[in-house]
């Protein structure tokens, strides 16, 4: 009997061997260990032997028993790691080809840019004013040291709806409105916006633009207060190499009214195109506000003093990454826009 | 403001300063420098020649050969195309060597015949046009006056001269004059300026002319008679002088009078005594008072507007343009020369109504130097006594008074330093405003200063500190930051846009920026309130900006346009701005400035063609949008269709927030984007973007631990019930366990009678406190179908 079982053992352990798929184990599996399988029949058969031998044969079919077991379930593991690996096989893919991108929308470079000039100022202690933009002349020049027939407004041919009202040529009306409405208190904005200009729109000019003007107002605040701002605007705008120069110049809001020039961002001052070989560029006007404009907006300007900045944001725009005509901006052109 | 250097060298010495470092200082000063203009940078080896004969030449008939006079031992053979060349002028040879604008004169042979040089033009040394005489437009130039052959011809023209172009701001009209730009250099560079002594010689005979104010726009005005003059060319001299300005030369007397303005600043006028009488009287224009200009133009006046008159007619539009019934002219044998001083907003006025600018007019409305009215009028005078020949009469005319007292200004040392940020020696301010020709008085901290009336700009403290600042220079000037902290932040309004901004662009739209400015008729195309007046310009520059826009969707759609246009048929806009709504009638008051956010898709809004997947633009794509974005600022919308003219009347929703309109989604009328935007299928929203602001402070709910239990529901019912309508009922019935309903199929066709639809929505339920029990939820559910029944007379599907 001993060899009976034996013969089955090496018999089964073949078939395990040889099975591929899980079916043919399992077929084996009900072959030999199944209730109708051969092991069983010779457990069955023990009665007719003797005492002595019951055990002997016993022990070794449940030995041949366990070895078929324990070979068939370690062939089932190998069997169905080889399944999945022939499934995933056939479901590779390209992995090369392009995803499904979801479509992201961009900001609106003069966005990402008033952004960038907004931040970098509140970080200075600044907080964000606004302001209409449609306006009183009260506000847009009066307020300003601007009084009518003043030859300054010149520089500003305006769009005006009535007599008193138009379209604001500058953000500096938000200043006026925010001192009258701090009576008297210190002020620290930036005032970003719309303005508008009776220009026909060319290459560098647009009937519609955008400002940002800053204004400090405080006691004890000084030109260096000014010169060491637009320092930190500009070296975090720039980079941290820009140096600023201050040149005279005339705002009716502001005395002493200064340009200011970085140098240039590109050359690094040697001279270059862009600044047209003088390496400086000029970005914006600022000064010390008018003691007029303070007083006019009841602060008592023997006592508090202050500054003002302004510039063009896309003439910033432009002059960073190189964009040489105004009208892109409004054109909205998908070609342009995704660049940035 | 031109300034030739040579003619500035007569007042301050620059010959030790180049044209160039002299505009870098002016520039570094205050004054920018637009331009740097080197006359004979391109000219040289022009010489006279004096012609002394002239044969036609042998092979060509529009050829002259001359022999020309050059100054050396030999004359020169020069072949010369001109018509006007003849023997005995004096003419402008370049010698063989010389440059001229972009030509290097060479030896040459003309149809086989030698040329040494060649006769030039006015035009070939860089003259513009108007300064040629008429009957040397299409010929070389000779000279009247007396020069001798060999003579450099830029020597003679006053070429060696270099032009510096100051671009003035309005407070520096100071320095709309040589005189003024003499102080300013004199500053700059630390020198005195030297100005002509006036001495006028008059004759026995006192003038008649007799002057009458009666208007207060002309505080000044006096007057000088000058007899026997003779108008001709003017010298050489003078006629230099003004081409090196810009200005064109007319006639002795004229070129003087425009000679003085520029040396002065002060506009002057001479009339054809004969032609005006003896009578001057200044009033304001009377209504529908016509009148012909210099220029040959019939102006009608009105009475804002100051005339001079010789007691009746006007003759003069005053401090704007002389009238054509007193023109000095070839004839004139006698004139009458004014000096005045013209209320500056009356001729700004005038001249804005009338158009008409000049240079007498541009420096009247920034307001002249009253010290410089009567030192004008003697040295006018004089000069052309001079060029013009002609006696003075005694005596000068005049009426009003002049304000000649200097400005005072009290300031300190401490102020200016203050406003500085320096540390600035009051004895070395003291020197700076000096330099300027101010008077300076330093005691102490206190700092004195009298301004001449040269210099209306200079009225407060503030404005001597820039005069310190400019020449001290700003490159001394240290940096700080203002010492006191401040709270920075980004205000609420401005967190918001930024959230609707990055939420859009995470759905995909860009963002565009657009005009303000529309057509009137795009500006109402899609805002329907009736109660809107349109915000028109005064003035627009064309009609296609001439209004403020109620919507952003036609500045979209011009976007759109374009785009498609060029090819990029799928687009997703949206723009963030401002729409302008009027509702006073009288347009007294501003409008008020709407926030709105609007959004455009055209085209494919997902596409993929690799993977074969897209997905096209439609209505629910749009409204998709603003859902998400709805959801994500936590506010609940709702929708009703919506009829407007302007888009597709059955896909057109109006949005609702807590029962009030705040905007629009939908598709634009097929008919108006095809024909206005050349675009066929568009989807469009609006909203009120500020609305889309949740009020409800946030706050944490807790998760349930309990499990939800999902039912469906299905059912037909009519075809004009709306999703919504159903939802609410829905929510209404299931009562507090219902946690969301979802819409997941609509179906028409097979088995649905044509008049019906079938909706199936997915409901769950949840108890937050405990495990729900299956009856509540069938309770619920049970409510829910019956609700639908009897509402909507549905009938429940299997």
């Amino acid at each position: 009997m001993r060899e009976q079982l034996e013969a089955l053992r090496d018999e089964a352990l073949q078939l395990v061997n040889q099975a591929s798929t899980q079916k043919e184990l399992n077929d084996v599996r009900i072959k030999y260990l199944g209730k109708k399988g051969p092991i069983t029949e010779v457990l069955r058969g023990m009665g007719k032997l003797s005492a002595e031998e019951r055990p002997v044969v016993g022990e070794i079919a449940n030995a041949v028993r366990g070895v078929i077991q324990t070979e068939l379930e370690q062939r089932l593991v190998d069997v169905k790691q080889q399944e999945m690996d022939a499934k995933l096989a056939l479901e590779a893919i390209d992995v090369t080809l392009p995803g499904r991108p979801k479509q992201v929308g961009q900001a609106h470079l003069l966005q990402q840019v008033t952004d960038e000039i907004e931040d970098i100022f509140m970080g200075l202690g600044y907080t964000i004013a606004e302001g209409p933009e449609v306006e009183q002349d009260l506000f847009n020049f009066e307020m300003l040291n601007l009084p009518k027939d003043h030859p300054a407004r010149d520089m500003q041919d305006s769009f005006y709806i009535t007599d008193e009202i138009l379209m604001r040529t500058h953000t500096s009306p938000v200043q006026a409105r925010t001192m009258l409405a701090s009576k008297g208190e210190p002020i620290r904005i930036l005032c970003p916006g719309k303005v508008y200009r009776r220009d026909e729109d060319d290459a560098t000019h647009s009937h519609q633009f955008m400002q940002v003007e800053g204004l400090v107002v405080g006691e004890d605040i000084s030109m260096a207060d000014l010169k060491g701002t637009l320092e930190a605007f500009v070296k975090q705008m720039f980079g941290e190499a820009r140096e600023i120069r201050l040149r005279p110049s005339f705002f009716p809001f502001t005395e002493p009214s200064v340009e200011v020039d970085v140098s240039c961002f590109k050359c690094g001052g040697k001279g270059c195109n862009i600044c047209k070989q003088t390496g400086w560029i000029e970005i914006l006007g600022a000064g010390m506000v008018h003691p007029h404009v303070l007083e006019m907006a009841e602060y008592d300007s023997t006592k508090m003093s202050g500054f003002a900045f302004g510039m063009g944001i896309e003439r910033i725009a432009m002059l960073k990454y190189g964009v040489d005509d105004i009208r892109h901006f409004y054109t909205n052109d998908v070609r342009f826009s995704e660049q940035f | 403001m031109l300034v030739s250097k040579q003619w500035l060298q007569e007042f301050v010495d620059v010959r030790q300063t180049s044209g160039q470092e002299l505009a870098d200082l002016i520039t570094k000063s205050g004054i920018e420098v637009e331009g740097v203009e080197v006359r004979d940078a391109e000219l040289n080896n022009i010489v006279v020649g004096r012609v002394l004969t002239k044969e036609k030449h042998p092979e060509a008939d529009k050829l002259n050969v001359t022999t020309v006079d050059i100054g050396q031992a030999e004359p020169v053979q020069i072949v010369c195309g001109a018509p006007n060349v003849d023997v005995g002028q004096d003419v402008i040879v370049a010698r063989v060597g010389a440059r001229l604008p972009g030509i290097k004169i060479k030896r040459a042979k003309l149809r086989g015949v030698v040329s040494e040089g060649m006769i030039c033009s006015l035009e070939e040394l860089g003259f513009e046009k108007k300064y040629i005489r008429e009957d040397e437009q299409d010929g070389i130039h000779t000279f009247r006056e007396n020069v001798e052959p060999g003579q450099d011809v830029l020597e003679v023209l006053g070429m060696h001269d270099e032009i510096l172009e100051l671009g003035l701001t309005p407070n520096r009209s100071d320095c709309l004059s040589m005189y003024g730009v003499a102080h300013e250099v004199a500053g700059i560079l630390n020198t005195k300026p030297v100005f002509p002594t006036v001495d006028v010689t008059e004759a026995s005979e006192t003038t008649a002319v007799e002057v009458r104010l009666d208007s207060e726009a002309c505080s000044f005005y006096a007057a000088r008679e000058i007899r026997d003059i003779v108008i001709a060319e003017s010298p050489l001299w003078l006629k230099n002088r003004l081409i090196a300005n810009g200005i064109r030369p007319i006639n002795n007397v004229v070129d003087i009078t425009n000679f003085v303005l520029l040396e002065t600043g002060q506009p002057l006028h001479a009339f054809d005594a004969q032609k005006l009488g003896n009578q001057i009287v200044v009033r304001q224009a009377t209504a529908g008072e016509t009148f012909q200009t210099l220029d040959e133009v019939e102006r009608t006046l009105d009475p804002s507007m100051l005339v001079i008159t010789d007691g009746e007619r006007p003759v003069a539009l005053a401090g704007v343009m002389g009238g054509a019934n007193t023109e000095v002219d070839a004839t004139t044998t006698s004139i009458v020369l004014e000096s005045a001083y013209f209320a500056p907003i009356s001729v700004r006025k005038t001249s804005r109504v009338l158009g008409l600018r000049s240079d007498s007019s541009s420096r009247f409305e920034k307001g002249v130097d009253p010290r410089r009215v009567l030192l004008a009028l003697d040295r006018a005078a004089t000069l052309i006594a001079e060029v013009a020949g002609g006696t003075i009469l005694a005596g000068t005319a005049q009426a009003g008074a002049l304000q000649l007292e200097d400005h005072l200004i009290e300031a300190s040392v401490s102020y200016i330093n203050h406003r500085l940020g320096m540390e600035i020696e009051g004895t070395v301010m003291q020197d700076l405003l000096e330099r300027l020709g101010l008077g300076v008085e330093l005691s102490a901290d206190a700092l004195t200063v009298s301004v001449p009336t040269r210099r209306q700009d200079l009225m407060i403290p503030a404005d001597l500190a820039e005069e310190v600042a400019r020449l001290y220079g700003y490159d001394a000037l240290t940096s700080s930051l203002p010492r006191e902290a401040s709270r920075g932040f980004l205000p609420k309004r401005n967190q918001h846009r930024r959230h609707i901004r990055r939420l859009l662009q995470g759905a995909g739209l860009s963002q565009a920026i657009t005009y303000s400015l529309t057509s009137e008729q795009r500006a109402m195309q899609f805002n329907e309130q009736h109660d809107l007046h349109p915000v028109k310009l005064a003035m627009p520059i064309s009609e296609a900006r001439s209004t403020l826009r109620t919507s952003l969707i036609p500045g979209l759609l011009e976007v759109a346009q374009h785009n498609v246009a060029r090819q990029h048929a799928d687009l997703a806009y949206y723009e963030l701005g401002s729409v302008y709504l009027q509702r006073d009638a009288s347009l007294e008051t501003l409008p008020l400035e709407q926030e709105m956010v609007a959004g455009l898709m055209v085209g494919l809004a997902e596409q993929h063609r690799v993977h074969g997947t897209h997905v096209k633009t439609d209505f629910f794509v749009m409204k998709g949008i603003v859902e998400t974005l709805a959801e994500a600022l936590d506010v609940s919308l709702t929708y009703e269709s919506v009829k407007m003219p302007s888009m597709h009347p059955g896909r057109t929703a109006r949005v609702f927030l807590n029962g009030e309109s705040i905007g629009f989604v939908g598709q634009v009328h097929p008919g108006l984007s095809k024909e206005e935007y050349g675009l066929k299928e568009v989807y469009v929203f609006e909203v009120d973007a500020m609305a889309l602001h949740s009020k409800e402070a946030l706050v944490y709910q807790e998760i349930s631990r309990f499990p939800s239990m999902t039912r469906d529901v299905a059912v037909v019912l009519d075809r004009s019930v709306t999703a919504s309508e159903v939802e609410t009922v829905i929510t209404q019935a299931a009562g507090p366990l219902l946690q969301r309903v979802e819409l997941f199929d609509v179906y028409t066709g097979e088995n649905v009678r044509e008049d019906q639809k079938s909706f199936a929505f997915s409901l769950r339920y949840q108890n937050k406190e405990r495990t729900l029990v299956d009856e509540e939820v069938t309770t619920a559910h049970q409510q829910v179908v019956e609700a639908l029944q009897s509402t909507f007379d549905a009938e429940l599907r299997a």
